[in-house]
């Protein structure tokens, strides 16, 4: 029974094709995201990552095929932190965990626990988030996905606009928390080096119409990569002829 | 407990700051009297009474008993016309708001009853109501309406996709979207249509009454102009003013605060 529930948990995506109008966005996607599997989704802008992402959220419905999310607690993580702006930071983290019928003082225990691990202070809980800084609105948005303890983590571009400093200690807590909820992830990202440091595979597509064209898994565990680790790989990354090609970069020499 | 104690602590330190900055309110109301007086000593008191005579005479009217109950009717006509307006024009405009094709149809119509003069609504009330209370009502309301029924429109149009975007990754139930995400939206666009509306209304129904009326402040306006009294004429407009300031500053501006204390910075 055990061994059923744990094939269950996972999302399969099979034979899609979606459209907007008569602009055909996606091709014959396949993809699949085991239990506590971290995938990322790289390829150059507006070829249909955050639409796969969308429908993946359930956010778009599919215009062709199949899309079965066997996850029970998925959650999203977007470009901007987009925290309500009428409701106090604590407010926003639990937010999740309103949904799941948690007293307030239940949760608010809960979402400053968490928050307080991710680097904020009691002082921004009580702050409106446009009183937040941009990084401190960040960990607000991480801290409101992982509140819910989710098992699936769909991510879009959520650390692009970072510094690299923030960005760094971001992706740790995102290790961090994954590991303890084996959640499972996927996230979107035009940053091969991101991808490198915290996925267990890299899935490359490429545009118009968006498909995917070549699939590359990374054996060494999240914890063991260190900087010089994701330096050197990703460098490897940059040049596979499959991920030139997907970029438009020229051969490499 | 310490949660609790913080939000006491706020609240205090925002009703101590709008009090504090009622002093620079104060000030300027201070000013305009100054000028009032001093155009008052320069024109004389058959055409501009100085203040402390205005408020004289307003004070007699209160001792005498003649002014409550003209204020009881305007405000009576004016809320009853403002309520209707709220009430219909919040509905209908959120209503409109939700459908695309509802929006641009009600567009021209709004254009027409906001750029149609009051007096001319008046003129109809006249024709249609008689005079009595119908016609200040009318008024009233016709002229609150498309200023709410816009407001609320905006609202609704102006939702924001990508937070019903996460609403709906974080899976909120009905009443949560309701209470946490759409409402908190459309209020912030609701609320200030319904002051404007509240200010639209006091000067439409003085206006109404003093066409079309036996009572009210705008009939007792109508009575002192035909007497030539200045004096009472400045009254009654004080009475009128510091009624709308009183309602404004008292309660609109302090429930605003509440509501909106999230769009401070």
């Amino acid at each position: 029974m055990a061994g059923a529930l744990i094939i269950d948990r996972q999302l399969r995506i099979a034979a899609l094709n979606h459209r907007f109008g008569y602009q055909r966005v996606l091709e014959a996607i396949e993809l699949q995201v085991g239990a506590g599997e971290a995938v990322a989704l790289v390829g150059p802008s507006g070829c249909g990552k955050t639409t796969l992402l969308n429908l993946a959220a359930g956010l778009l419905a599919p215009w062709e095929g199949r899309v079965d999310n066997g996850f029970v607690r998925p959650t999203m993580m977007f470009q901007q932190p987009r925290l309500l702006p009428w409701k106090r930071t604590l407010d926003n983290i639990a937010l999740g965990l309103k949904t799941q019928g948690m007293s307030v003082a239940e949760r608010h225990a809960d979402a400053t626990r968490l928050a307080l691990r991710m680097g904020l202070t009691a002082d921004d809980l009580d702050k409106f988030p446009s009183a937040l800084s941009g990084g401190m609105q960040s960990r607000a948005a991480l801290a409101r996905a992982f509140a819910v303890k989710p098992d699936l983590l769909l991510l879009d571009e959520a650390f692009s606009a970072l510094d690299i400093g923030l960005k760094n200690e971001l992706y740790g807590m995102l290790a961090a928390e994954r590991a303890g909820n084996g959640s499972a992830a996927l996230m979107v990202t035009h940053d091969l080096m991101e991808a490198v440091r915290l996925a267990d595979r890299i899935v490359v597509m490429t545009g118009a119409p968006g498909r995917i064209v070549a699939e590359h898994r990374i054996r060494t565990p999240v914890p063991e990569r260190g900087e010089r680790w994701v330096f050197t790989h990703a460098a490897e990354f940059m040049q596979m002829p499959d991920i030139r090609a997907a970029f438009g970069l020229p051969e490499a020499r | 407990m310490k949660g609790c104690g913080r939000t006491l602590q706020r609240r205090a330190a925002a009703t101590g700051g709008y009090l504090w900055s009622g002093w620079g309110s104060l000030a300027s109301l201070c000013l305009v009297m100054a000028a009032w007086s001093f155009a008052a000593q320069t024109l004389g008191p058959l055409i501009l009474p100085t203040p402390l005579e205005a408020f004289a005479t307003l004070m007699g009217l209160f001792r005498d008993g003649t002014a409550w109950p003209e204020i009881v009717v305007t405000a009576r006509r004016a809320m009853l016309g403002f309520g209707m307006s709220v009430v219909v024009g919040s509905v209908l405009g959120l209503a409109a708001g939700v459908s695309m094709t509802a929006a641009m149809m009600a567009r021209p119509v709004v254009t027409l009853l906001l750029g149609m003069p009051p007096i001319a609504w008046l003129i109809l009330a006249l024709l249609w109501f008689g005079a009595g209370d119908g016609t200040p009502v009318f008024t009233v309301f016709i002229a609150c309406f498309p200023i709410i029924f816009v407001g609320a429109m905006q609202g609704t149009r102006t939702l924001d996709g990508q937070l019903k975007e996460v609403a709906q990754v974080f899976g909120l139930p009905l009443w949560m979207k309701l209470t946490d995400v759409y409402l908190p939206h459309v209020v912030s666009y609701l609320f200030p249509a319904w002051i404007a509306a509240l200010g639209m209304s006091w000067k439409i129904v003085v206006m109404a009454e003093l066409l079309s009326t036996e009572d009210g402040i705008g009939a007792a306006l109508a009575v002192s102009r035909s007497h030539l009294d200045t004096a009472a004429s400045m009254a009654w407009i004080v009475a009128l003013v510091g009624m709308l300031l009183a309602i404004e500053y008292l309660l609109l501006e302090p429930v605003k605060r509440r509501v909106e204390s999230w769009r401070e910075l």
